[in-house]
């Protein structure tokens, strides 16, 4: 351990954690908003938002994520001068969440749009004969049914996310990834140990993660 | 070996012991594959041919080398399909032909910077020529032969741009590779340049020809080879000013100091016979840099003190 017991190792060991933890945690919230809001499009009366739905889901499900952080910073940075921040790191960052967002926002629609199958549907037929409106259905009576039922999905969505968020590094931000490749490249005699550290730490953040998540689910289900 | 952990007088626990058989053969596997990777750096000297050990031996036995260069470095060690070429290439070529090899029996192996010494020490390659800088540290696990040529940091620009060196650097934007020295030289010498990292500096390319970096920086030898590609050509210059030093050497085991000496034997002989200079002009010698003079004082001692 001799590698992580030099200050500057440790340091950037941390910031490298740091990086990931805020990664995950802004595009955890923009996914979630998109997400939602796509799985409200897609199950909407409206053709175009079906479509437009339909479109986003299959064009970013199927698209490597490393495509689609490359296209946030070579082609909306680059190409067409999208530019989010003075600073190099912050503006690296938030390529990146855009990237991770539309990315995930993708499964988290079609996470939620399978809530939306379980919600039964003499409940959208008794909103409907009360006089509530699609919107109002949708928010008042199916939604909250909807993503209670779907929680444990999105824990693993969020858990997939967190290890994503590691293609960050491949447009420079020094996220974990790219702290143990140097690490790995500056002390070649301790491979094994770095790795280990690396992978138990995420293990050490994930799977609480999912424990808490599964106590989650049981709690908010929607007993029938 | 395992049949003796399963008492014969207890059949009613086979199954649970069958398990802890499994558990128990998977978990030596993996320690095994543990200590195998981690004692491949220090297991001998080498699979060398008859008679004499290292690569000197291994020429001769086997007729055979593998060698590991670039293969992202346009006119040092490129790969375009399965060729490799460049000046490292060259010179790798120059070596074997030294050592008795013919062209078409050298293997050539991709390297990058992280992995040349794990490969030289688990005897994944022979030889190492991919823009190896010769430094103490890396001293302690590996041999070095040569250096076959002096290269410098240096900062590659706009053709238009006004920046003259590093010190103009304060609050610029440069671009270079994640883990490299150019790269920690920034870091700690001049911070207050922004820097952007990459797995290759290829991608720093577009950000400078878009103006999104000021200036990329690396060794001033791979800096001529990119703005000498077709794509880019009198787009960018080299500032020419280098900020360090970086005697490029050839990699091998430690313990092959026979193998040392003669590489240093062949490159003295290739500098008088002109193939050093031919290998220059075929190669980096098209950004229009004359040859330089390979300077055989500045050879290693092999470790020898």
């Amino acid at each position: 351990m001799h590698v992580f017991a030099d200050p500057t190792n440790f340091d950037a060991y941390l910031s490298g954690f740091l990086w990931i933890l805020k990664l995950t945690g802004a595009s955890a919230v923009f996914a979630l908003v998109i997400g939602v809001l796509l799985a409200a499009m897609r199950v909407s009366p409206v053709p175009v938002l079906r479509g437009f739905g339909a479109a986003w889901v299959n064009i970013f499900r199927n698209t490597p994520l490393t495509l689609v952080v490359f296209f946030c910073y070579f082609g909306l940075f680059s190409t067409l001068g999208l530019s989010l921040a003075e600073d190099l790191n912050l503006n690296n960052y938030w390529l990146g969440v855009i990237g991770l967002s539309v990315y995930t926002a993708a499964f988290v629609c079609e996470a939620v749009r399978s809530g939306v199958n379980t919600v039964p549907t003499g409940q959208a037929e008794a909103a409907r004969a009360l006089g509530l409106t699609f919107a109002q259905t949708l928010r008042i009576v199916v939604l909250p049914q909807a993503t209670r039922s779907v929680v444990a999905p999105f824990g693993s969505i969020l858990i997939a996310l967190c290890k994503n968020a590691t293609i960050v590094g491949t447009i420079g931000l020094m996220e974990s990834s790219n702290v143990m490749k140097d690490l790995l490249n500056a002390n070649g005699d301790a491979v094994i140990p770095i790795f280990l550290v690396f992978a138990g730490t995420f293990a050490a953040l994930l799977i609480p993660t999912g424990y808490f998540f599964g106590w989650l689910a049981n709690r908010l289900a929607v007993k029938r | 070996m395992w049949s003796n952990a399963v008492p014969r007088w207890a059949p009613f626990k086979k199954e649970k012991s069958m398990r802890i058989k499994r558990v128990a053969a998977v978990a030596a596997v993996a320690a095994l594959s543990f200590a195998m990777t981690a004692c491949g750096g220090d297991s001998g000297t080498g699979s060398g041919g008859s008679g004499a050990s290292g690569i000197v031996g291994k020429a001769e036995g086997q007729k055979k080398l593998v060698i590991g260069v670039k293969a992202d470095q346009p006119g040092l060690g490129l790969q375009t399909g399965s060729q490799y070429e460049g000046f490292d290439v060259e010179i790798a070529k120059i070596i074997a032909k030294g050592l008795g090899v013919e062209e078409g029996n050298i293997e050539w192996k991709t390297t990058v910077s992280a992995n040349r010494e794990p490969f030289i020490q688990q005897g994944t390659v022979d030889l190492v020529v991919a823009t190896y800088t010769i430094n103490d540290e890396r001293k302690q696990k590996i041999n070095f032969a040569g250096p076959y040529f002096i290269a410098g940091q240096d900062l590659l620009v706009k053709a238009d741009s006004t920046i003259t060196g590093p010190e103009q650097l304060e609050g610029k934007k440069v671009c270079s590779v994640s883990g490299s020295t150019p790269a920690k030289r920034m870091q700690t010498e001049y911070p207050k340049a922004q820097l952007q990292q990459f797995d290759a500096y290829s991608k720093c390319l577009p950000l400078l020809e878009n103006g999104q970096v000021d200036a990329v920086t690396t060794d001033d030898i791979i800096l001529a080879g990119y703005a000498a590609q077709d794509q880019y050509a009198g787009k960018f210059k080299v500032v020419g000013k280098t900020f360090s030093e970086e005697p490029y050497g050839i990699g091998l085991k430690k313990e092959d100091k026979t193998g040392c000496e003669k590489i240093n034997e062949i490159l003295k002989a290739a500098a008088s016979d002109g193939s050093y200079k031919a290998a220059w002009d075929k190669t980096l010698g098209k950004s229009g840099k004359a040859a330089p003079e390979l300077d055989t004082t500045k050879l290693t001692n092999c470790g020898s003190v």
